[in-house]
């Protein structure tokens, strides 16, 4: 009773940064969104871009550099990841998932580059960071801790907010189009390469953005930070997509959907402690986040094979013919 | 309006599946000529709609669209002269867009698509008072999503989308080939009341040759990448299925191998 007890306030006391990390992470999810939902690509760059991200404001904001302008540069640098994988993919004809890939793995190197070392570490005693871990513990003022999550919101808040407007105007919904009907879109005079690479870009200005935001939160950059970052964005999207689905059906609209995304990520975060909390190792979490991914992304499937299935055919089949005694003395 | 010079157009050209689809398409439409396209599997209709509207570049020849020589222009950038209605339902809208996105993308064919609202208040009234005399009970369901609506009804919205920003050209291939009977009529008589009403040169791919006959101003068949066969005026009017077939033996030499087409043939002759 007592241990569980202790869990149940170790829980509490997590869960203002499990938020705040949820949010933060959002923000990628939002940018794996607009990759994967609305312009049905499968975009691996984020992996490369997230770290990128990072280590760029953290760099940047060391020598520096004003934070705010910091994240901006970071937004940009991770623009000009999502160029390279679109370059790859519409100039070049090199196919998505493959141009995500090596766009990626360049990024490691350049990583490198910026760096010198794997590790980018940055305090927030020394520099006015917009956001950092250490107001979310407990033992923090209620008001830090308020503040904090209250940046992430805030980020967040406006992100969808201009998103909502940019997919509303004539060049944002070429980009639905696009990814809802390529060839329509052609037909339509929509320039579908410029739609997907303006799509990518912008994407993955968002994911290193986010890197930016959460290499301040964790007061670090790290060369590996964003392995298996595409599959944590993919969790929350499916996450949020299915919830809203549930909560909303017909009436899913844009914004709740973006809402819903983020929502996704914040809920994969409080389970994720909590399975911790149950005694999986930290070793294991990139384990469970796969397995997260593989399940809600099966369950559909499984449940369309059994609605229409053979061995239920069958099955009902034989079921017919014995109760009506057909199909015995035909031949 | 439209001019094709010696279009032709190879296939998979150095490898064993190399096929020679186009061979020397010369057409000339004037304005407001509605040609209906008949001929047998494989003869090319498809093919030169696809040429007309530039889903790949040609080997040979010329496109040109009002007098402009579109030959070197990509699919997108012809668009702006060029409506299109597929025979796939499915393939002239975008499913998860509603009704009146969809409509105010095709009414953006053309133009700059820039950070302006992508669908104003005005437009919408438009677009429900252009669907209420299409008489298909969409009028009230501007934001259903177009992935709700029947083939029929999907096809009649293309028509629209088609049609919303006055196209140059409009290129209907088999449009109600995947309609039923009755559908297929009634989309085909809106499709008759639009090009009447704006005056539209059109192009439509049909394998009911009865449809051909009574559809529209002029006839051409096509066998083996080339027109074997045009006519227009009274002369159009006067056909029966019985002198197409004839027609189609004499030019080509072969019997018409389009099983859809002898079937609808058979029908009308069997009336």
């Amino acid at each position: 009773m007592e241990v569980l007890l202790n869990k149940i306030t170790t829980f509490g006391n997590a869960l203002p940064g499990d938020i705040t990390q949820g949010l933060i992470w959002g923000i990628l999810a939002i940018g794996v969104f607009i990759t994967y939902k609305i312009l049905d690509f499968a975009d691996l760059t984020v992996d490369g871009s997230l770290g990128l991200g990072g280590v760029v404001a953290v760099v940047l904001i060391t020598n520096g550099v004003p934070v705010p302008l910091a994240i901006f540069i970071a937004f940009l640098a991770g623009c000009c990841a999502g160029l390279a994988t679109a370059i790859f993919n519409t100039v070049l004809g090199i196919p998505g998932i493959l141009a995500g890939i090596l766009t990626q793995l360049a990024l490691y190197s350049i990583y490198l580059d910026i760096n010198g070392k794997a590790n980018a570490p940055i305090s927030v005693d020394k520099y006015p960071l917009v956001i950092s871990s250490r107001y979310v513990t407990a033992g923090n003022d209620i008001a830090d801790i308020i503040r904090t999550v209250g940046v992430a919101l805030a980020f967040v808040a406006v992100i969808i907010a201009v998103l909502y407007w940019f997919f509303g105007t004539e060049y944002g919904m070429s980009i639905r189009a696009t990814g809802c009907n390529s060839a329509m879109s052609k037909a339509e005079g929509i320039n579908t390469k410029a739609t997907t690479i303006v799509t990518l870009v912008l994407s993955n200005g968002l994911v290193g953005l986010s890197g930016a935001i959460l290499a301040q939160y964790q007061g670090f950059a790290d060369v590996n930070m964003g392995r298996g970052a595409i599959v944590i964005g993919l969790a929350a999207v499916i996450i949020g997509m299915v919830l809203g689905e549930v909560i909303f059906k017909k009436h899913f609209n844009f914004v709740a959907k973006l809402a819903f995304t983020v929502m996704g990520a914040v809920i994969y975060f409080i389970v994720l402690r909590v399975v911790i909390l149950i005694g999986l190792s930290t070793d294991n979490t990139k384990l469970f986040s796969a397995l997260i991914v593989a399940v809600f992304l099966a369950v559909p499937y499984l449940r369309s094979q059994y609605a229409v299935s053979f061995v239920r055919a069958g099955k009902k089949s034989a079921e017919y013919l014995a109760r009506s005694g057909a199909g015995k003395g035909d031949n | 309006m439209l001019e094709l010079h010696n279009v032709r157009k190879i296939f998979n050209r150095g490898s064993i599946n190399e096929k020679s689809v186009l061979n020397g398409i010369d057409l000339i439409l004037e304005e407001g000529d509605y040609v209906t396209v008949i001929g047998g599997n494989g003869a090319g209709k498809s093919t030169t709609l696809n040429a007309i509207a530039g889903v790949w570049p040609i080997d040979d020849g010329a496109v040109i669209i009002n007098g402009q020589n579109v030959t070197g222009l990509s699919e997108h950038k012809r668009a702006k002269y060029i409506g299109r209605v597929f025979q796939d339902p499915q393939l002239g809208s975008a499913p998860a867009m509603e009704i009146q996105e969809n409509l105010a993308l095709a009414a953006r064919r053309g133009g700059s698509r820039g950070l302006r609202w992508g669908i104003t208040k005005r437009e919408r009234e438009e677009y429900r008072e252009k669907l209420r005399s299409f008489d298909l009970g969409l009028e009230n369901r501007l934001s259903d999503k177009v992935g709700l609506l029947s083939g029929g009804q999907r096809q009649a919205l293309t028509l629209l989308m088609a049609t919303l920003k006055k196209p140059e050209i409009l290129l209907l291939d088999e449009h109600t080939a995947a309609l039923d009977p009755k559908t297929a009529a009634k989309v085909l008589e809106l499709t008759d009341k639009i090009i009447a009403e704006h005056n539209l040169t059109t192009l439509m791919i049909t394998h009911n040759m009865n449809d051909a006959i009574k559809h529209g101003n002029r006839l051409i068949m096509m066998n083996d990448g080339k027109i074997i066969f045009d006519v227009k005026g009274e002369e159009k009017s006067k056909l029966t299925v019985n002198d197409l077939l004839k027609k189609f033996e004499q030019a080509s030499g072969t019997k018409l191998n389009n099983d859809r087409m002898l079937l609808a043939g058979a029908e009308t002759q069997s009336d």
